[in-house]
């Protein structure tokens, strides 16, 4: 059975089952604050309206879409790009950093701090920083900063401070519990900008409110045609929410997410939370995740940073139980070739999270013969291109 | 919920003139034989109840000493099951009441009623859950009654008075307050707000309230006595845990200091 899509969460901060608040008590009365300064904000007229000018006039926003012909050609697939490949510092991470960053200004903070996993959310959040001229300060793991070494030093550009973190497997999970950390000690006068549909209540549902312009835009580009398929990449899931949301429940429209299968589902070392994971507790969340009987969370495991991490917005878990979207995986190497192809078909070289989602769609070409595809390129490829490289000279 | 579990102690203490000592140390650090050698040593040194750490791969309420001491544990194959044990060990050598601490996942993982039986045979008389507020509480105090122990709810300075009636309203084993801001782990100098938390706590509340987060010298300890019927010392100790070549008299002498700085303290206010 189908569900609905849920305008905004429960009054427990649920989608369904999933979601919630589950955070030190310290944080509460903050969140409580944020619900409310969110509510409050996106209500307001003039801040809803003063963001979506910013989008335009500042981050590049609309954001083409494009009909990938030789793509679409060489595949066999009607395929349209929504490019938020576009969007200034080069992923849809912009929407969501500038909006929380407006709002945090407006709640009169005066510090701003970010997890990052691939450094676009932390390049958008130091990005914003910069903007509304506040202090920032981001969080990242110490293999991410190893492998995404472009955006370390684009954020200490923009000014904002890069902490490694050590713990664990040193990637995004290990970022966000840091910065949750900070958050707690910090709470009176800072606000931790979440960068991706995760957290507890009201992270996820404003983090897709201010994504959410992604599909929105996609809609009124498409002058009324429908797509059947509508694809995104999922890490914490905010570029998947914020292109699905506004086509969940419309008939006809298969909306799929690309988990990361890293070395393979079998191999256990992936990052297919909702594929192959179990609902439970992280980062604030009832969610799918990657656990253990006892409920010890499991490293995930992917070449994209940004897709390296062992749950997914609950939003999303939502949409899973509620059939409103399906979920699929593709492993590193299919993710490699999936920026080979984007890039010698329509010269654009996708972020290795975004080419999970090309790699996909070029996978299923056969099942979806005669499907217009419209797929989500939510962000550009330089930042992994020494990655790619490395991996182009160990296979040849 | 149930208040069973602390009661006598805290009206002991408090016709004793003193305030109670309670000692956090992780289970399995570095093996489960050391951590019942460690909490029997700190009941020598005149702790009064304990609170046992099962230690949890993401443990975000904590800092890096604690940290340190749950991924090290686990390192060496401490599992839920065997955190229990421990737990149920230290009950047995000291004869001492024991909580057992851990974070939301674990908890609903096993389910609350799975989680809360296996604390209660252990011979836990309550829980604490660090990432488990007053709005995600009701599931576990419903499962801990059925269990027929009790749970634990934090307030923190960030709590404003309208929440602290909702959480005291709770009737929790004892308001676990929160006393610095930030997790746990030791600090140099304290600050006025455990005071100023503790005194906004009793203008609510009876409800007993233990002190914890950020307090590990006798100083500290004793600067905070006089408001609350417990304090937690965790960090300070499992820092000794961690460090010393021969911990345990090292834990035993620390937790001795904070005992008797505890002990003349005076009834508590
Ligand atoms: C380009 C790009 N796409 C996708 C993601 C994954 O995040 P989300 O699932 O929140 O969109 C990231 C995260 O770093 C990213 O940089």
């Amino acid at each position: 059975m189908t569900g609905m899509r849920l305008d905004r969460p429960d009054e427990r901060g649920r989608f369904g089952e999933y979601g919630g608040m589950f955070a030190p008590e310290t944080l509460m009365p903050a969140l409580e604050e944020l619900a409310h300064g969110f509510a409050d904000a996106w209500a307001d007229s003039g801040f809803a309206g003063g963001f979506r000018e910013l989008l335009n006039t500042y981050a590049g926003r609309p954001t083409p879409l494009h009909g990938a012909d030789r793509l679409s050609e060489e595949i066999g697939v009607r395929v349209l790009l929504k490019r938020e490949d576009l969007a200034h510092t080069g992923a849809h991470k912009i929407n969501n950093a500038l909006g929380q960053g407006l709002l945090a200004s407006r709640m009169g903070k005066t510090r701003l701090i970010a997890e990052t996993g691939a450094g676009q959310h932390g390049v958008a959040t130091a990005t914003a920083a910069a903007y509304v001229g506040l202090e920032c300060l981001v969080y990242m793991g110490e293999k991410d900063i190893e492998r995404q070494a472009l955006n370390v030093m684009r954020m200490r550009m923009l000014g904002a401070g890069v902490i490694p973190v050590t713990a664990g497997a040193g990637t995004l999970k290990d970022a966000v519990n840091e910065a949750m950390r900070d958050w707690v000690r910090t709470v009176e006068n800072t606000h931790y900008i979440i960068g991706s549909a995760v957290g507890p209540h009201p992270f996820p549902w404003m983090v897709r409110e201010f994504q959410k312009v992604i599909g929105e835009e996609s809609i009124s580009q498409l002058e009324g045609e429908r797509p059947d398929t509508v694809v995104a990449c999922v890490g914490g899931g905010s570029n998947a929410i914020g292109m699905f949301y506004p086509f969940a429940g419309l008939p006809g429209i298969d909306l799929v997410g690309v988990e990361a299968a890293g070395h393979g589902i079998a191999t256990g070392r992936h990052g297919a939370s909702i594929g192959a994971g179990s609902p439970g507790i992280l980062h604030g969340a009832r969610t799918y995740m990657l656990q253990d009987d006892e409920g010890q969370v499991l490293e995930a495991h992917s070449i994209s940073a940004g897709l390296d991490y062992p749950g997914v917005g609950p939003e999303l878990a939502y949409f899973a139980d509620a059939g409103l979207a399906r979920y699929v995986s593709i492993t590193d190497q299919e993710a490699l070739e999936g920026v080979d192809l984007l890039a010698r078909t329509e010269g654009i070289i996708p972020a290795l999270e975004s080419a999970h989602a090309v790699a996909w769609v070029a996978r299923e070409a056969d099942a979806l013969d005669g499907r217009t595809v419209l797929l989500n390129l939510s962000g550009r490829g330089d930042k992994d291109v020494e990655m790619i490289a490395a991996h182009a000279s160990e296979g040849s | 919920m149930s208040r069973r579990c602390l009661d006598g102690l805290f009206a002991r203490v408090r016709e004793e003139g003193r305030t109670a000592f309670l000692p956090f140390m992780t289970a399995g650090l570095p093996d489960p034989g050391t951590t019942v050698e460690a909490f029997t040593a700190m009941a020598e040194a005149g702790a009064d109840a304990f609170e046992v750490g099962i230690p949890y791969s993401d443990p975000l309420m904590d800092g890096p000493i604690i940290q340190a001491a749950s991924a090290k544990a686990i390192e060496s194959g401490m599992t839920l099951r065997g955190g229990f044990e421990v737990l149920g060990r230290v009950v047995e050598a000291t004869g001492l009441p024991a909580l057992a601490m851990s974070y939301a996942n674990p908890v609903f993982r096993l389910g609350p009623d799975e989680f809360a039986r296996r604390a209660a045979d252990a011979g836990a008389c309550g829980l604490i859950v660090a990432d488990l507020p007053l709005e995600e509480a009701p599931p576990v105090a419903e499962a801990a009654h059925r269990a027929g122990i009790g749970l634990v709810l934090f307030a923190a300075p960030t709590t404003h008075d309208e929440r602290l009636a909702r959480i005291a309203a709770r009737r929790p084993v004892f308001i676990y307050g929160v006393a610095e801001l930030g997790v746990t782990g030791e600090r140099n100098r304290m600050s006025a707000r455990p005071r100023d938390l503790a005194a906004r706590i009793r203008a609510v509340t009876d409800t007993p309230l233990v002190m914890g987060v950020g307090i590990g010298t006798p100083q500290q300890a004793a600067a905070l006595a006089p408001y609350a019927d417990g304090v937690i010392v965790g960090s300070a100790l499992v820092r000794r845990a961690i460090e010393s070549p021969d911990p345990i008299p090292e834990i035993a002498a620390a937790a001795a200091a904070l005992a008797g700085a505890l002990s003349g303290s005076g009834a508590p206010k």
